[in-house]
């Protein structure tokens, strides 16, 4: 029982945990390249590592604390947050609005169920191939997004998304003719023996979200992230300083649908199914990425986390507080999305994020004179220091979900 | 031939539809550079209304014009409301993105809502047309026959064409409107009430869709309507706005004809799109979008840095 949890805690814990210190070094070292997170002091360093572990055992208890139908609401979770992080990726860091995320996410489940269903792949086989399908795919609608823009794109995307389960039905046929594809049970044999199936859903599910997470954070972080922002904010001056505008964007929008891909990959171990009948599946889904996106925060990096968590539950919640009248779960989810965007226009995340830098500058300004000041200039900062908040407001979050869980 | 010109007909008589919405559509982006996402739903709800209102067994029993009269003036109110209320707290923000939430979310309640207080059983609303056909032309035994209800629906969207283009081209309160949607601060500045303007569009755009919805569900090819009735319109509507360039009245309503004329015509002719006509509108949108961005009718625009 131990031995995987350690294992997979071996890949992940560090992991967490690497996040403030990635972002103390610079900082610390007042090297050449000036960081622009500001100084970190002891304590929210200490309270930063405190938050991570306990967070890191949180998430890694949890699929032994909770019972499989609770597991699977994680798992979807988590790869809800996959999703809404490649369109975070998208939407947030490269403004491209795409609201039919969900074809490529359909894509994926598809192509995963149909290698196992017809081909006799073994599950996490068909990952890789999903993940390059619709990366292929992401590419080639990547190519028309450069010469459409903002709201019209908005408008192909959605019509991807009202499109994909038209061509699914059209052109796949499952269990009697119909486009759904149900993967026997065997197909997910655990290759961990002790682990139920639910909980090794779950930490294949964990290992990607950390893994993309991680990847996204550094790839915001860097060159590209930098590009990314550039073209989004201001695309001819970030073409004439020198940006590549067409591979960023047809890069963005190829590496977004990637994470769609693999999500929609996931879900199909998490829930075993392929679905191609309902019409307004893949447009539903779309939505429900970008609200998650919306919800956390756009363009940070833990915000879709926080928001698939926060979607999750509102979905369940929504569903049972209105027994029989399951038709109004749409009206209370949608309304639920226009008053958070009336009321944190920023998401959870950048909400948090505001009010700390708020809390922050009070206790700089009280604290100055007998500050034990870090080796950085003790200048107070202006901006809000992210990773606080990040990290604060993923462990809340997380906590309630795990406490609704129960 | 007979069978062309009838798919043509049939064509057209979708066509109308489509060019209405798209005329709604079209007329929220010219006043206010919003996506409606909710059109369509906004035009369900009203015509619920107007199917309540004319219903004789289970509503009110009015004439079915009179339904339709009344159930604009509250589309009207309701989308000078909608503006008010949801779109300009958000849209002062500054975020396309966040109006878009605003849309999708309006587009998710609605129809729940719709659903939920009008049930979910399919409904019929008679048609405010004479019944019958008129015989177009006939050669040798064969016959092509437009539906005078179709005739009338290409009536009173072209009398909406021209009435609308008249108050936006001919009147000091179209000025007012396109000023404020060229720049709704530099039209404040001249004294202009940008806000009710941007209200005047919201609402006349939901009063057009809410003519548009009942005119849909009375045609006598649809046999009644339910929640789902907007759906696929609304994604014909959006290719035929983006054809027209979505600034241009007419184009939209001309677009909306040709993208009736050819779903008509692929839905008859292309049998590998057998299933997913739907592709059509969308390779459309596509089209257009990536070849000609300001459509076939739009003005080209110049981006100042």
């Amino acid at each position: 029982m131990t031995l995987p949890s350690d294992a997979t805690g071996a890949s992940v814990g560090p992991a967490i945990g690497t996040l403030p210190e990635a972002v103390v070094e610079p900082a610390a070292a007042g090297g050449p390249p000036p960081s622009i997170w500001p100084p970190v002091t002891r304590p929210v360093l200490i309270a930063r590592i405190v938050i991570g572990v306990a967070l890191s055992v949180a998430v890694l208890y949890a699929p032994f604390y909770f019972p499989p139908e609770t597991n699977r609401v994680l798992s979807q979770a988590l790869y809800i947050a996959i999703a809404a992080m490649g369109l975070n990726l998208l939407t947030g860091f490269n403004g491209q609005v795409s609201i039919g995320h969900g074809a490529f996410f359909g894509v994926g489940a598809f192509t995963s169920a149909i290698l196992m269903v017809d081909h006799g792949w073994t599950f996490e086989a068909t990952i890789p191939v999903a993940a390059a399908l619709t990366g292929v795919v992401g590419m080639l609608v990547g190519f028309p997004a450069l010469r459409v823009r903002g709201l019209y794109l908005a408008l192909v995307t959605l019509g991807m998304a009202v499109l994909f389960p038209r061509v699914a039905s059209k052109y796949v046929e499952g269990s009697g003719g119909v486009a759904l594809l149900r993967p026997a049970r065997g197909e997910f044999a655990s290759l961990i023996e002790p682990l139920d199936d639910d909980q090794w859903a779950y930490f294949v599910c964990l290992v990607f979200t950390v893994v993309l997470f991680v990847l996204a954070w550094n790839l915001v972080r860097g060159r590209m992230g930098r590009a990314m922002v550039a073209v989004r904010d201001q695309e001819i001056a970030a073409a004439t300083v020198g940006v590549n505008l067409a591979g960023t964007k047809v890069g963005t929008f190829a590496l977004s649908a990637v994470y769609a891909g693999v999500a929609g990959s996931l879900s199909v171990m998490v829930n075993r199914i392929a679905d191609g009948t309902n019409p307004i599946l893949y447009f539903q889904l779309s939505i429900e990425f970008l609200v998650a996106m919306v919800i956390g925060g756009a363009a940070t990096i833990l915000g879709p986390a926080v928001g698939a968590f926060l979607l999750v539950l509102l979905r369940r919640n929504t569903e049972d507080l209105i027994e029989g009248k399951e038709i109004l779960a749409p009206a209370i989810f949608g309304a639920a999305l226009i008053a958070i965007v009336y009321v944190l226009p920023e998401g959870i995340v950048g909400g948090v994020r505001r009010l700390l830098a708020r809390l922050g500058r009070r206790s700089t300004r009280a604290a100055t004179p007998g500050a034990s000041g870090p080796p950085g200039p003790p200048a107070a900062p202006a901006a809000p220091p992210p990773e606080s908040g990040r990290q604060t407001d993923d462990s809340t979050n997380r906590g309630g979900s795990d406490d609704e869980g129960t | 031939m007979q069978l062309f010109v009838e798919q043509v007909i049939n064509g057209i008589a979708n066509g109308v539809v489509y060019g209405s919405v798209a005329l709604a559509l079209v007329l929220i982006f010219r006043t206010t550079g919003v996506l409606n996402f909710a059109q369509g739903e906004m035009a369900l709800f009203s015509t619920f209304i107007t199917w309540k209102l004319a219903s004789e067994s289970d509503g009110a029993g009015l004439p079915v014009v009179a339904a339709i009269a009344i159930s604009m003036a509250i589309a009207f109110v309701a989308g000078a409301v909608i503006e008010r209320m949801l779109i300009r707290p958000v849209e002062e923000a500054r975020s396309p993105l966040n109006v878009v939430i605003v849309t999708l979310g309006l587009f998710l309640g609605l129809n729940s809502v719709a659903q939920l207080i009008f049930g979910t059983d399919p409904q019929q609303i008679s048609s405010p047309f004479p019944e019958g056909n008129v015989e177009l032309f006939s050669s040798g035994g064969d016959a092509a026959v437009i539906s005078k209800a179709t005739i009338g629906m290409i009536l009173v969207l072209l009398a909406e064409c021209i009435l609308l283009w008249l108050l936006l081209q001919r009147t000091k309160l179209g000025l007012k409107l396109r000023a404020v949607a060229s720049n709704p601060d530099s039209a404040r500045l001249h004294g202009i009430k940008s806000g009710r303007m941007l209200m005047l569009g919201w609402a006349m755009a939901a009063a057009i869709g809410a003519l548009a919805g009942a005119l849909v569900a009375s045609s006598p090819q649809r046999a009644g309507f339910d929640g789902s009735l907007m759906q696929t319109i609304l994604v014909y509507a959006f290719a035929a706005a983006a054809l027209g360039g979505f600034d241009s009245l007419l184009g939209a309503v001309v677009s909306g004809l040709v993208v009736g004329v050819a779903d008509a015509l692929t839905i008859q002719y292309v049998d590998a799109l057998d299933g997913i006509e739907v592709v059509l509108p969308l390779a459309l949108i596509l089209v257009v979008l990536v070849v000609s961005p300001n459509g076939l009718f739009g003005r080209r625009t110049v981006e100042r840095v």
